[in-house]
């Protein structure tokens, strides 16, 4: 790795060609009785990559990592690990491990036998296994706490102890289910970036599921968008979050101005009708092309959308409005402009001022306006 | 206890009254049923025979006044407990007990935790069902199922009945009136004690436990091996001590389903109290009965305890 010294390559195998994925669903389809829990799915996942599986509840994500880990079976289709069909592989026989959600840790048994647990079961010398343990227990921080038994820890410590013995056996694949559902915000933070350099440290593959956004985009070099059986977009959290394929993606992730209009192409541009009285938005659209008069949506963060006093002239896309409502969370605050036309615009600024000081309040007539490329032109 | 203990400083004093009332009253009933009969036991194992009004002598008499309290006490003697070691019949009875019960005690695990662990591995809303089956010979008189017992082991009972007409024998077996008798009719009696813990344990398990172990390497019965067992021991032990208890001290179905030739301390004691009309003697036996099953209770105890202690 001598070589790479000088310039960091940016992790992308999903563009690269030439790598074999680790992980291939190809057109799996599961259901349970009618209901369709994953409907003809195919994807690649690589080795090394840490896989976000985001969704609402009863999207599929779970059943997904269910069946890699062997639990489930698909009902069509076929998963393969490794270049290998999986299906008929049981839980047991699989290089894969599971961080269950609950942690299901053994009660009867302590944090150290929780740990050798796998590896004793790989009939390992009993010397290779105490330093395999050992060696966990350093990873995870929990030396101290060996003898231990489940119920005599801290939930964050219980998370560890759970992480640590789904990845004694060094397994090709590790599943982290909900990992830090149980953990509150501070200590999910902290987490998350211990979880990252556990990742970069052993160089497993991480598949992890979560219904928390800020989770997935934190962690993750990829993130699956899921809703109803389907993956709606794939791809890294600044791509999702940046140009979203769907309102349902840009809508999923983070806070967003979603605005329905009339569209109007001129090479890449974009005019939209979307308020009368109000001048047309100019949008920027390069991948897709829409009709005359097609219905389109536009969909743009807040935080790209500023505020101002005076009527900014550097872009076409500026309309007044009145302060309806301020959102103050500390570090920023949203702002609900109403247009005289009836739509509501979010405008979010830093507060890198003191609250005595802020410029705007309810009720001031103001300016909102974007540059031409801050939003995302979608259709449904 | 320890959490009203705990408390007391803060609480007024009128709830401190009523909890202390609250809790007397039990305990006074316990202290009546359980204690008194106990002393006057003990008394009698220290009395000797007489052809009396009871049974035995001396009687205490408070019209005597403290001469009368003195001459009571002088009269008490440990005699009876002698006589328990000079004579063979009791040892053999207690070890023949003890020795029917732990194996009686083992049938019922074998039986019981299969049906237990089946139970539990149904769809949940066929439980209350299987429970209400476990429970549903409670519904008759203890002694009429065993006295069925004996219509279905002897001579002309159903089992022979049938094995004679399928042909598999043709003589008919003798099962009554045997050791192999009393095992069926314990194991059958106490068998939802045994259930009960063990399958409320079982409930209690994480399915994600299970899944845990398969994932880390474990088959199926490694799986059992490892994890359910081991987190199923609190009812195992619970259920066991629930049908050696009664069962070391087991008086009806010895005597209506073993025959002469079983020897079990209860049925001792139900004829040197009843054919012998000796009361001293049937005390002495009750007393020691006591004092080898206090071992199990306090074990028993214990257990519950720490199950207590480790639900939190």
């Amino acid at each position: 790795m001598a070589q790479v010294a000088a310039q960091k390559p940016v992790f992308a195998p999903w563009d690269d060609p030439k790598q074999a994925p680790l992980i291939q669903f190809k057109n799996v389809i599961k259901r349970f009785g009618d209901f369709v829990a994953i409907d003809d799915m195919t994807i690649d996942i690589y080795e090394r990559e840490f896989f976000a599986l985001l969704g609402p509840s009863g999207c599929g994500k779970t059943t997904m990592m269910r069946m890699l880990a062997g639990f489930e079976r698909p009902t069509e289709g076929q998963i393969l690990l490794g270049g290998q069909d999986i299906d008929a592989i049981p839980p047991n026989k699989r290089s894969v491990n599971m961080m269950f959600q609950s942690y299901a840790l053994f009660p009867h048994l302590s944090v150290w036998e929780n740990i050798a647990f796998g590896l004793k079961r790989q009939k390992l010398p009993k010397e290779q296994i105490d330093e395999r343990v050992n060696e966990m227990l350093r990873l995870t921080r929990l030396s101290k706490f060996a003898k231990r038994k489940p119920h005599q820890i801290s939930g964050g410590q219980r998370q560890r102890v759970a992480l640590a013995r789904s990845l004694a056996r060094a397994p090709k694949l590790l599943l982290l289910d909900e990992p830090l559902g149980a953990l509150d915000k501070k200590l999910r933070q902290e987490t998350q970036f211990e979880l990252m350099d556990i990742q970069e440290k052993t160089g497993t593959t991480f598949v992890i599921v979560t219904h928390d956004q800020e989770e997935a985009m934190t962690v993750a070099s990829r993130v699956a968008v899921m809703d109803e059986g389907v993956m709606v977009q794939v791809d890294t959290p600044a791509k999702i979050y940046e140009a979203p394929n769907s309102v349902y993606v840009a809508d999923f992730i983070g806070d967003v101005n979603i605005i329905e209009g009339r569209a109007k192409q001129i090479s890449d541009q974009v005019n939209i009708a979307w308020a009368e009285g109000q001048p047309s938005i100019v949008g920027t659209s390069t991948e897709t092309t829409f009709a005359p008069d097609e219905k389109i949506y536009f969909a743009i963060r807040p935080e790209k959308v500023s505020i101002s006093a005076e009527k900014p002239e550097d872009t076409p896309n500026a309309f007044q409005g009145t302060i309806l409502d301020i959102a103050y969370l500390g570090n920023i605050s949203t702002y609900y402009v109403r247009i005289p036309s009836g739509q509501t615009i979010k405008a979010q600024t830093a507060n890198t001022r003191r609250l005595s000081r802020r410029n705007f309040t309810w009720e001031d007539k103001v300016w909102v306006s974007f540059t031409t490329t801050a939003g995302v032109c979608l259709r449904e | 206890m320890g959490v009203i203990h705990d408390n007391r400083w803060r609480l007024p004093k009128g709830i401190i009254m009523r909890r202390f009332i609250l809790i007397s009253v039990p305990y006074a009933w316990l202290l009546a049923l359980f204690l008194v009969p106990f002393a006057i036991v003990i008394k009698i194992s220290l009395s000797d025979t007489v052809i009396a009004i009871p049974p035995y002598a001396p009687t205490l008499d408070l019209a005597g006044g403290w001469a009368g309290i003195v001459a009571f006490f002088q009269g008490l003697d440990f005699e009876t407990f002698e006589f328990l070691t000079s004579d063979d019949l009791y040892w053999k009875a207690y070890l023949s007990s003890l020795k029917i019960a732990v194996i009686a005690t083992a049938i019922t695990l074998a039986v019981g935790y299969p049906i237990a662990y089946g139970m539990t591995r149904v769809a949940p809303e066929w439980r209350p069902t299987l429970l209400m089956l476990v429970i549903l010979p409670f519904w008759t008189s203890f002694l009429i199922r065993v006295y069925a017992w004996m219509g279905i082991l002897g001579q002309d009972g159903l089992i022979n009945q049938a094995l004679l007409w399928l042909g598999v024998i043709d003589q008919p077996l003798t099962i009554l009136n045997t050791p192999t008798a009393v095992y069926i009719g314990i194991v059958y009696t106490y068998l939802p004690f045994m259930i009960l813990p063990i399958y409320s344990a079982l409930e209690k398990l994480d399915d994600s436990l299970l899944e845990a172990a398969e994932d880390l390497g474990c088959s199926r019965f490694t799986t059992f091996w490892l994890v359910t067992w081991p987190l199923s021991r609190n009812g195992i032990i619970a259920g066991s001590f629930l049908v050696f208890i009664p069962t070391l001290g087991e008086f009806v179905i010895p005597s209506l389903l073993g025959g002469s030739k079983t020897l079990m301390i209860g049925k001792v004691l139900w004829e040197e109290f009843f054919s012998n009309r000796d009361w001293p003697v049937a005390s002495a036996v009750a007393v020691i009965l006591l004092l080898i099953l206090i071992i199990p209770i306090i074990l028993f105890q214990r257990n519950e305890q720490k199950q207590r202690e480790a639900e939190g």
